[in-house]
């Protein structure tokens, strides 16, 4: 290649772009003397840790421990499940894995997770500032967060609880397990979620750089802005509906009880206010990432930037007002349900215009397979799955077959798994060479990759089919005729575990033993980009100002200015 | 007094902006945890009307009264010594805090003798609801409302008189000036929103 | 065709109107479902090698869409959402309308079992016996938490809630047994908690019906239903009587036609009422249990609003047992057709 072909890009790719070889930055690369891993050795450097890329990897360490743990009881459950025949736990001992399997996953990795790690992490430093608003409340948030993980901890140890994750009254209140204190574990979860939402959104209004305007303002900071206005909104009904059930369950007074003139029905709505935009809390933020590692990878700048950005602002606001399309079965009225269902096609209206704009991406731009590539190709097949039996399943005379059998399940796993996860080990990998200085290697990232996507197939479209033959969810034994369907997703769930165990093993191995990536490994014209990888200690070594938008690929890559 | 501002702003401006930024936030969310019982109350008085026609009859409307006077009061002395701070009188700022937590203090005082009213009467939530003389339908539910929001108000009197005792000590160092009074500013906000969360309690249990 | 839809899609056999009804949606829906997201992953596939990157730091220039597009990209799929809405809340609506003239059976839902009673005194444990090729309508309750019914072959399902009546209709197309599962959580044996739906010819279903109130046990297809039980002679008339009776609900209500602190509950099923609030709306079994639950809610014209709630205080049989009863109170002039079904 000749070197007026790559113009100013020193850091643009080699030959490896071309030939697949798993190498993209120039050999030779020193990883940086001073950075905010080498800043501080001690453990109590970390501990308290007011430097929002720190505290990044904090939530990394907690929530990967949260879903390496719901990973587990899935494991148990799908095990459980290979027969109608009690195999692993009793009847009871199921109904507790599967709540558990439950509040973890939600309250614990999705929706701390992408927050907590990229956007604590990437935030700052795409908005080219030093730190997030409020540094001493960001640790503070991840302690709160450790509170509520240690409440809900105990209550596992001593038995967990066993009314699924959505605590329904009156079960949940006269359920003999540990309820208690895993409500109160959720309701100080809640508070942690609530002080980053707030952190977030201040730091986007009073930390942006020079020249950076809203609309130049990376789509991952928008949906991170989306998010915690959802947090902030949602979280504290949430906060108030789990507080009364549990102080219902310390007092033996409950305010749903039906037997005193209570409503239970009552307990859903306040419930699902919180809970389905919680959803939007879990997937927003993958949203964000998918839009930033198609542009990266794409090497195009997003089409369609305000339409996706509008998008984000859409979905959070029409989120609020979806609520009863959970219960269209609960006996509240036929106008409720209608008004609940069309309100739901606009969520997958907007959902649609974002799928076409990551798509449109694509198109006419200069793609470098790599593996964060593969799981957004991964992603785009689900979230239009998902996304659509989403839509199908708010059609509400579909609803009634489907209402809590397995086809929900396969549902929302499809947006929790195939989208959100997904999006997250996009970032993962995108971000790997960011947070620690160093490439995972490419090759295992693929069979990973590939295993992955083909394990979470192999394990949720038989649920649906599962759910059409009429199986109920959180059931422990079934009939025979679901047999087969089951045993396939449990081989499909063992696959999936295999994949996950393999991308866990490499990236540790890759914390030390990697390439060193450089400053900017995939020639990302990304803002976070613009300084050292891993970056100092305060981000950046001059302030940098912002002249356009982000991933604008129609000038070269400057080099690594700021830091 | 010379203006301080942490390393990671621009400036001073953009700290002072931040921080009140973050309040309102804070206090929006405050806003919906109460929204989320009012939801109930809504819903179970337009059950009930009778039982919580009846439940707030029983209640000692002037003990009412007077924590509602007590708390604007309150509300009062902190807006003044917010005042007060940013014309640099500590001093003035210092007392008037103290003034606000004793008003506090007699909030709390009153709340517990009516607490134990209850207590003796048997006017409880749920099965624990004993009194002999209400009958009508749904009548612990009101207690149990009643509980949980006074309950989780008086909580939030103690975080707020908290956050006034924790604004008083920059005061009594004489450390509040012109454009320096961030912390009176906000914990005055958050006292503000404990008392405007009261004056929505108290007709709709006690008046009604 | 449809039954090559219905098997791949693994849905079970179509045994009620409403089946036939919502299964070609399903298979609309659930078509484009996968053809579009194949489509857009195949799509994104193909651009993944079209356009791979060719040279060194290829530079690549924003695409912006003409308006045609934007309009396409947002009013297509807005199109074809609410199209599927538009037919399946008609279903919908299909659905939570029961005809004027239904079987009515009561089911109680219990830790972990279901009752079906019929208002003439037969009931059973665990099995439905419906006729074919009549609407039947199931009027719900839980004693303890909240359970729902779902009959796959049916495709219908609803929340069984304690406090409250919830009712659930079909009308059954083919001649058969079917499973009924509990799909609303409600702890250990909540697998467990299954029943089934005999589907019979309507002449066997009468014959079975009468020699059920007459005490005599089942005679038909030879196998005999586990649980089964031949029910005492109290039916669910006196069974009414007898409640209202000890509650006192004969204080304030007559069953003769006079008026008294309340209205009569004479000819009462079936009446327009006029209420206070200058609506009208006939007294139908879901008004009655809601003038039980929560009497305020709709006064009559002409009377205070001074009963107390029963909210709790009735069971979920006893509540049905009162309706029933207040629907055999007939005079001879009465509009309407009679109280049994």
């Amino acid at each position: 290649m000749r070197p007026s072909e790559t113009g100013t890009g020193s850091l643009q790719p080699d030959e490896s772009v071309l030939t697949g070889a798993p190498s993209l930055h120039p050999s030779g690369e020193i990883f940086p003397a001073a950075h905010y891993l080498n800043a501080g050795t001690r453990l109590r450097s970390w501990l308290v840790t007011v430097d929002h890329k720190r505290i990044a990897v904090l939530y990394l360490v907690s929530t990967l421990t949260a879903l390496f743990l719901g990973g587990l009881f899935a494991m148990a459950v799908r095990v459980e499940l290979v027969g109608p025949e009690p195999n692993l736990v009793d009847a009871v001992g199921y109904n507790r894995l599967f709540t558990l399997h439950g509040v973890v996953m939600v309250f614990f990795f999705m929706i701390p997770a992408i927050p907590g790690i990229f956007g604590n992490f990437m935030l700052p430093l795409m908005l080219g500032a030093k730190d997030v608003a409020f540094p001493r409340l960001n640790l503070l948030s991840w302690y709160v967060y450790v509170v509520g993980a240690a409440f809900t901890l105990w209550a596992m140890l001593y038995g967990g609880a066993d009314t699924g994750w959505t605590f329904y009254t009156p079960y949940s209140t006269i359920t003999p397990t540990k309820v208690t204190p895993i409500l109160l574990g959720i309701f100080v979860t809640g508070f942690s979620s609530i002080l980053t939402g707030l952190n977030f959104i201040v730091t986007i209004h009073t930390l942006r750089g020079p020249g950076l305007t809203w609309m130049r303002l990376p789509l991952f900071a928008w949906a991170l802005y989306g998010t915690s206005i959802i947090q902030l909104l949602a979280t504290p009904v949430l906060g108030l509906v789990v507080l009364a059930a549990a102080l219902g369950h310390i007092f033996a007074f409950d305010l749903f009880d039906p037997a005193r003139g209570g409503d239970p029905v009552l307990f859903q709505h306040l419930f699902w206010f919180y809970s389905h935009p919680a959803v939007y809390i879990m997937v927003l933020p993958a949203f964000g990432v998918v839009s930033e590692t198609v542009q990266a990878f794409g090497r195009k700048i997003i089409f369609g930037y305000r339409a996706v950005a509008l998008a984000t602002a859409g979905i959070a606001f029409v989120g609020f007002f979806v609520w009863g399309h959970h219960m269209f079965v609960s006996s509240q009225s036929t106008f409720d349900a209608g008004a609940f269902g069309v309100l739901t096609m606009l969520v997958g209206v907007f959902t649609a215009i974002k799928v076409f704009n990551w798509v449109g991406t694509l198109y006419k731009g200069a793609i470098v397979w790599r593996t964060p590539l593969l799981y957004v190709c991964g992603f785009l097949y689900f979230v239009v799955f998902g996304g659509m039996t989403g839509v199908a399943v708010a059609t509400v005379s579909l609803d009634v077959h489907w209402h809590d059998t397995y086809f929900v399940v396969a549902h929302f796993h499809f947006i929790m798994v195939g989208a959100t996860l997904m999006a997250f080990l996009a970032g993962l990998h995108y971000w790997f060479p960011k947070m620690f200085g160093r490439t995972y290697p490419e090759g295992w990232g693929m069979v990973a990759g590939a295993l992955i996507i083909l394990g979470f197939n192999a394990t949720f479209v038989p649920q649906f089919l599962l759910g059409n033959m009429g199986m109920p969810r959180r059931y422990y034994t079934y009939a025979e005729q679901f047999r087969t369907l089951n045993v396939a997703s449990t081989f499909g769930a063992t696959l999936l575990l295999f994949g996950f165990l393999l991308v866990g093993l490499y990236l540790l191995l890759s914390l030390r033993g990697g390439k060193v990536a450089g400053p900017n490994p995939w020639g990302s014209k990304g803002f976070e980009w613009l300084t050292q990888s891993p970056p100092l200690e305060h981000n950046f070594r001059t302030q940098p100002t912002f002249h356009g938008p982000p991933h604008d690929y129609s000038t070269p890559v400057e080099e690594n200015l700021h830091g | 007094m010379a203006e301080t501002h942490a390393h990671h702003f621009p400036d001073a401006g953009v700290q002072r902006h931040a921080s009140l930024l973050g309040m309102w936030l804070f206090l929006s969310t405050e806003v919906l945890l109460f929204a989320g019982l009012f939801v109930a109350y809504g819903y179970y008085r337009f059950l009930f009307p009778g039982a919580f026609a009846e439940g707030s009859r029983a209640m000692h409307t002037w003990l009412g009264l007077a924590n509602t006077v007590v708390l604007i009061a309150s509300s009062f002395a902190v807006a003044l010594a917010h005042h007060a701070a940013g014309a640099g009188r500590n001093r003035t700022t210092f007392w008037l805090l103290v003034a606000a937590l004793a008003a506090g203090v007699f909030f709390l005082g009153v709340k517990a003798v009516e607490y134990v009213e209850h207590f003796r009467a048997g006017e409880l939530p749920g099965k624990w609801f004993t009194h002999p003389g209400m009958k009508a339908p749904g009548i612990s539910l009101f207690y149990a409302v009643y509980f949980l929001a006074t309950g989780l108000h008086a909580l939030h009197v103690v975080v707020g008189m908290s956050l006034l005792a924790w604004a008083a000590v920059p005061a009594w160092k004489r450390r509040y000036g012109p454009g320096n009074v961030g912390l009176v500013e906000n914990a005055g906000l958050y006292w503000h929103l404990v008392d405007l969360v009261w004056i929505f309690l108290f007709p709709l249990l006690y008046l009604v | 065709m449809n039954d090559f839809m219905r098997n791949l899609l693994f849905l079970p056999e179509q045994a009620s109107t409403f089946a036939h009804r919502v299964d070609r949606l399903h298979y609309v829906v659930i078509g484009t479902t996968v053809l579009a997201a194949l489509g857009v992953g195949t799509a994104g596939l193909a651009f993944f090698w079209r356009y791979r990157i060719r040279t060194h730091g290829q530079l690549t220039q924003d695409v912006k869409a003409p308006l045609w597009l934007e309009a396409l990209i947002v009013g297509v799929p807005l199109t074809v959402f609410l199209a599927w809405f538009a037919v399946g809340f008609s279903d919908f609506v299909f659905f939570t309308s029961p005809p004027k003239k239904t079987t009515d059976i009561y089911v109680e839902g219990k830790q972990w079992m279901w009752k079906f009673a019929y208002p003439e005194g037969p009931n059973a444990i665990g099995t439905l016996r419906v006729p074919a090729g009549r609407p039947v309508r199931l009027l719900m309750t839980s004693r303890d938490v909240i359970h729902s019914v779902f009959i796959p072959a049916f495709r219908t399902k609803m929340d069984v809630v304690p406090g409250r009546y919830t009712q659930l209709w079909f009308e059954a197309t083919e001649v058969g047994r079917y499973p009924l599962f509990c799909t609303e959580y409600c702890g250990m044996s909540h697998s467990m908690m299954a029943g089934e739906v005999v589907v019979m010819p309507p002449a066997e279903f009468d014959r079975w019906f009468e020699a059920q109130k007459a005490g005599r046990p089942a005679v038909q297809d030879g196998t005999p239903v586990v649980g089964e039980r031949v029910s005492l002679p109290a039916d669910l008339v006196h069974e009414g009587q007898r409640v209202s009776a000890q509650l006192g609900c004969f204080k304030c209500h007559t069953v003769n036609g006079e008026p008294h602190l309340g209205p009569t509950w004479l000819d009462l099923y079936g009446r327009v009422s006029k209420f206070q609030d200058g609506t009208e709306r006939v007294a139908d079994e879901a008004y009655l249990t809601e003038s039980m639950m929560d009497p305020s809610a709709h006064v009559v014209a002409g009377f205070a609003n001074m009963m107390p709630t029963y909210r709790g205080r009735l069971q979920g049989p006893e509540a049905a047992a009162l309706v029933e009863y207040i629907k055999s109170l007939r005079s001879a002039r009465a509009p309407g057709e009679g109280a049994a079904p």
